[in-house]
């Protein structure tokens, strides 16, 4: 199969109505592992992905109940957590090493498992081949290692969980010294090893991955889909996939520093350090700021490997269930240029208060707010497509809908940390949780449920049931907002983060009532996460079923495929291109898929 | 389990299934109905929740402004402080009027252009003028916001006036160590592998030669006074020299809006004049129990939630009453001691110098 794919994608203009239909169609038997284990099918591995990002996403969010419980109740126990976590929760109260374990592991699972692998994994190899007319990824066998690394990082980082000393617990982020000395932190002795032997794997899986997503949609694109026709939801993930090949070796190069701080005797970030316990270290020299840029480099990246999927669906679906053309597509492509160059070049905001040159940070305030320009373009852009639309609240048209308003909420944010003169005082405060909270961890949920609600029938031929997704909706949408939007005043208030107990504070413990609401807002919200899972396996072999092939009225050209499409997508020849994806209205017409040869009287645009 | 547990884990799982129950029902109905006729009803239903939605969240901001303004930014307590509340109230007017804008925006059109059979879309892919538009005005608003930033980060990050007083704050898990120069207004040598617990020397000063570590003494280490609480003056410059003995830590000042990691390895610097003294602050804050404490800002560990410090704001006298009862860290350590014990004293300040000193810090 896979040099066939290959071959067709070579000659994907010339020749590939030559021997279009012979293959493809039923060639190879399939046995269960090949079909479901290791498989090479980019659909199956997608479901994969999504899948196994559920998992974590199940987990992570668990977790964010057990340390709201914690901030909710400081002063309470609770026995029966005890019960499921031993000396974890001695006396039924969350250990502080166990709550920094849980904030760590928390931001880990979510930003690395969930938001990369779980939404770009998913969407990237599920859309990129149905959308650009591939039968396949480029290398269907490097695709598949990419999951199965993914799954050897989750092993790994599952397994530290249940080390005796606990799982890394210094910040998402792991900031050496902290995460490089075993006497500093039960945590960082064998906990970060399993971590960072976990991430490298992760980074493994995300290169092999992106440079998958690159060459395929560089190379494999059907006949007539040249680079201006082809869905926002393709150049989101291009970016994407460049973003993260660009960036994830340097995290990478940080954390190989890391490993040979804590185990080669190097000084790359340590110096001048005296334990509590009594011991000073020979390490004289390094600099702990250096991983942070390091760190950064991929981490500001990071963001926008989340957020720019969640922006591609949600422009399609935007576009798709307004009935209109995405207003300005080629602004929407410039914007997403320009935040992926951008991207780069503002990691040090994460660093204004480290004794960073003002100088120099003042260049890093210029270039993030920068950022702000292609930000707002993408937001207007999305404004102006529903204004005189004829919109259809599908359950994915309303998670994109709540995309936007998050992206406006969490945006705007960002205007005020990425000025380091504000930064001053709002640096790791409740601030930046609700910022970041908002506009990269709910939003980008958001893209990825208005994604699965809105491929959902193309990935298993069924309907999810609409009452729940509504339901589902509203509670989140909701919810999101009573839980983050209040963290602003606590970060106001310059309330730090990573706290687990403010009641010996003067300056904060004012907020005992508030952190309590959202603390229960939190759980509800979380257990309407359930009913979604819930939703989704159910309607996998429940479902309604879907009975027509383009049940959205959708130009995009997965709606040509069967409804249950194959492994090789289109049992014939692959469709041939004649127009962008968003034809739609044009005409007096509801919608002309980009299959169609332009008419004669066309009118132009 | 306790029995609430139970309750509350059963009332879950009843609303699981009753919502589960509805949902199916509801799928049902809406074959019967038809389904384009199910979904214009859903549409309608939606469309109207979102412009509830849009009503109802500004409401909610509303509120939680009015509920918790009282509780956030009280006064700024430096200079410092004054200017970065000024830029964060020209920022909330900016980006407020931005976010009420764009939301009402955003759910009003979706309310508004809702499905509707009659409804002709308007095809309309770009328009150049609308895109300039919008490029150049967040522009033109985020130009003058970077230019205000910029002139206020200079002038905090800039150097202190000649004036200003020097404290050295070092953090270690979990506390922080503060020291002042002493007579002869000038930090002794320190080294980290000096550092003594046991001895009472928390900064490895070099107040006497130690051939071990080859360090010779440094007679301004002598002078040093060393507290755990930092005594600040009103209306007079501070300059603080941060540092850390073991991970990064971040000196946390809230009141004065200000905030700096410390770093092992690598002294930082910032500074601010505080405005009030804590007494004032007492008054102005309307709580007795008012001081002004320094958070560890940079997760350090398992006590960070709890590495807490103190700084109290005093007028010149009582900043100079206050220096005056202080002694030496060295005094208290090792002569006080040589007083009680003479003799023991003696030997050990016989030790020979050591030749040269290379690895030394300041």
């Amino acid at each position: 199969m896979s040099n066939e794919a290959i071959i067709h994608g070579a000659e994907v203009h010339t020749s590939h109505e030559v021997h279009g239909d012979e293959h493809h169609v039923h060639h190879h038997k399939e046995t269960f592992i090949t079909k479901y284990v290791f498989s090479q099918d980019h659909k199956m591995i997608a479901k994969q992905f999504l899948i196994t990002g559920m998992i974590w996403a199940f987990l992570g969010g668990l977790m964010s109940v057990l340390f709201r419980l914690q901030l909710g109740y400081p002063d309470q126990s609770f026995p029966w957590l005890e019960d499921i976590l031993g000396h974890w929760a001695k006396g039924g109260k969350i250990q502080p090493e166990f709550y920094y374990a849980l904030v760590t592991m928390h931001g880990t699972v979510l930003v690395f498992f969930v938001l990369t692998a779980g939404l770009s994994g998913t969407f990237a190899n599920f859309l990129i081949p149905l959308q650009i007319g591939a039968r396949d990824m480029a290398s269907p066998m490097l695709n598949m290692l990419s999951y199965w690394f993914f799954w050897l990082a989750s092993v790994i980082m599952l397994s530290s969980l249940f080390v005796q000393t606990g799982p890394a617990s210094g910040g998402w982020t792991s900031y050496p010294p902290l995460s490089a000395l075993g006497g500093a932190s039960e945590g960082s002795k064998s906990g970060v090893d399993l971590w960072i032997i976990s991430m490298a794997m992760f980074v493994v899986s995300s290169l092999l991955g992106g440079l998958n997503y690159i060459s395929t949609i560089l190379n494999m694109r059907t006949k007539g889909m040249s680079m201006t026709r082809i869905p926002l939801t393709i150049w989101a993930l291009f970016f994407t996939a460049v973003l993260g090949v660009l960036s994830f070796p340097v995290l990478l190069s940080g954390f190989i520093l890391l490993l040979f701080d804590r185990h080669g005797g190097t000084s790359f970030y340590l110096s001048d350090i005296y334990l509590a316990s009594g011991e000073a270290l020979p390490n004289e020299g390094g600099s702990a700021i250096l991983f942070q840029h390091l760190f950064w480099f991929l981490g500001h990246p990071e963001v926008y490997i989340i957020l720019l999927p969640a922006m591609g669906m949600v422009s399609e679906i935007l576009s798709t269930n307004s009935r209109k053309p995405i207003f300005g597509y080629m602004a929407m492509v410039g914007s997403l240029f320009a935040i992926s160059i951008l991207a780069f070049l503002v990691w040090a905001h994460h660093m204004f208060v480290t004794g960073l040159n003002p100088f120099l940070g003042s260049v890093f305030v210029l270039l993030t707010l920068l950022i702000a320009v292609p930000s707002a373009i993408k937001v207007f852009n999305w404004l102006t497509t529903l204004w005189r639309g004829n919109i259809r609240f599908t359950p994915g048209m309303m998670f994109s809908i709540g995309f936007v308003s998050l992206f406006i909420s969490g945006g705007l944010t960002g205007i005020w940390l990425g000025n380091s003169s504000l930064d001053i005082h709002l640096h790791d405060t409740y601030f930046v949780v609700a910022h970041f909270h908002i506009v990269m961890g709910v939003a980008s949920f958001f893209g990825m449920f208005a994604g699965i609600y809105h491929w959902f029938p193309k990935m298993y031929g069924r309907y999810l049931n609409n009452t729940m997704a509504y339901i589902h909706f509203w509670i989140t949408m909701v919810g999101a907002y009573l839980i983050f939007w209040p963290m602003h005043y606590e970060g106001l208030a310059g309330m730090p983060r990573r706290y687990l107990d403010f009641s010996s504070w003067v300056s904060f413990n004012q907020f005992g009532g508030l952190n309590r609401f959202i603390s229960i807002v939190a759980m509800i919200v979380f257990a309407v996460q359930l009913l979604f899972v819930f939703n989704f396996f159910y309607s996998i072999f429940k479902g309604r079923k879907v009975t027509s092939q383009n049940p959205w009225g959708s130009n995009t050209l997965e709606w040509t495929t069967p409804i249950r499409p194959g492994h090789g997508n289109w049992p014939g020849e692959i469709p041939e291109v004649h127009r962008w994806a968003y034809d739609y209205g044009k005409d007096g017409r509801e919608f002309i898929p980009q299959t169609e040869p332009v008419g004669v009287n066309e009118s132009n645009h | 389990m306790s029995l609430t547990t139970i309750f509350i884990l059963t009332i879950l799982l009843l609303g699981f299934l009753i919502t589960f129950q509805i949902a199916k029902a509801s799928e049902y109905v809406s074959i019967l109905k038809g389904e384009k006729k199910a979904l214009e009803q859903n549409n309608r239903i939606n469309a109207f929740l979102m412009i509830l939605f849009l009503v109802g969240g500004l409401i909610g901001v509303y509120v939680c402004n009015e509920l918790f303004k009282g509780k956030i930014l009280q006064e700024a307590a430096s200079d410092h402080g004054e200017k970065i509340d000024k830029m964060l109230h020209l920022t909330i007017i900016i980006t407020g009027s931005v976010f009420v804008l764009t939301q009402v925006l955003l759910f009003w059109f979706a309310f508004r252009y809702q499905y509707s059979e009659k409804r002709k879309v308007y095809y309309l892919p770009h328009n150049n003028t609308l895109e300039l538009i919008w490029t150049v005005v967040p522009a033109i608003f985020l130009t003058v916001l970077v230019g205000y930033g910029l002139f206020y980060w200079f002038k905090i990050t800039g150097d202190p006036p000649k004036n200003a007083m020097v404290v050295e704050i070092t953090g270690k898990q979990f506390n922080w160590i503060m020291r002042y120069p002493g007579k002869d207004n000038v930090f002794g040598r320190k080294y980290y592998k000096n550092i003594n617990d046991a001895n009472d020397n928390s900064l490895g000063l070099i107040w006497e030669d130690v051939p071990a570590l080859n360090l010779k003494t440094d007679k301004a280490a002598q002078d040093d006074i060393v507290t755990d609480k930092m005594m600040l003056v009103k209306n007079k410059p501070v300059k603080l020299i941060i540092g850390s003995r073991d991970v990064i830590h971040d000196v946390g000042l809230v009141h004065f809006r200000m905030k700096m990691d410390a770093v092992p390895g690598t002294p930082t610097t910032m500074w601010f004049t505080p405005l009030y003294t804590t007494k004032e602050m007492k008054v102005k804050t309307n709580n007795p129990d008012f001081v002004y404490e320094i958070s560890c800002d940079q997760i350090c560990g398992k006590s960070h939630y709890a590495m807490k410090g103190q700084i109290e704001v005093v007028t010149q006298e009582e900043y100079d009453i206050w220096l005056m009862s202080q002694k030496p860290k060295y005094q208290t350590v090792v002569l006080d001691k040589q007083k009680a014990d003479t003799s023991a004293a003696k030997t050990a300040m016989v030790s020979s110098a050591a030749p040269g000193m290379v690895a030394v810090k300041k």
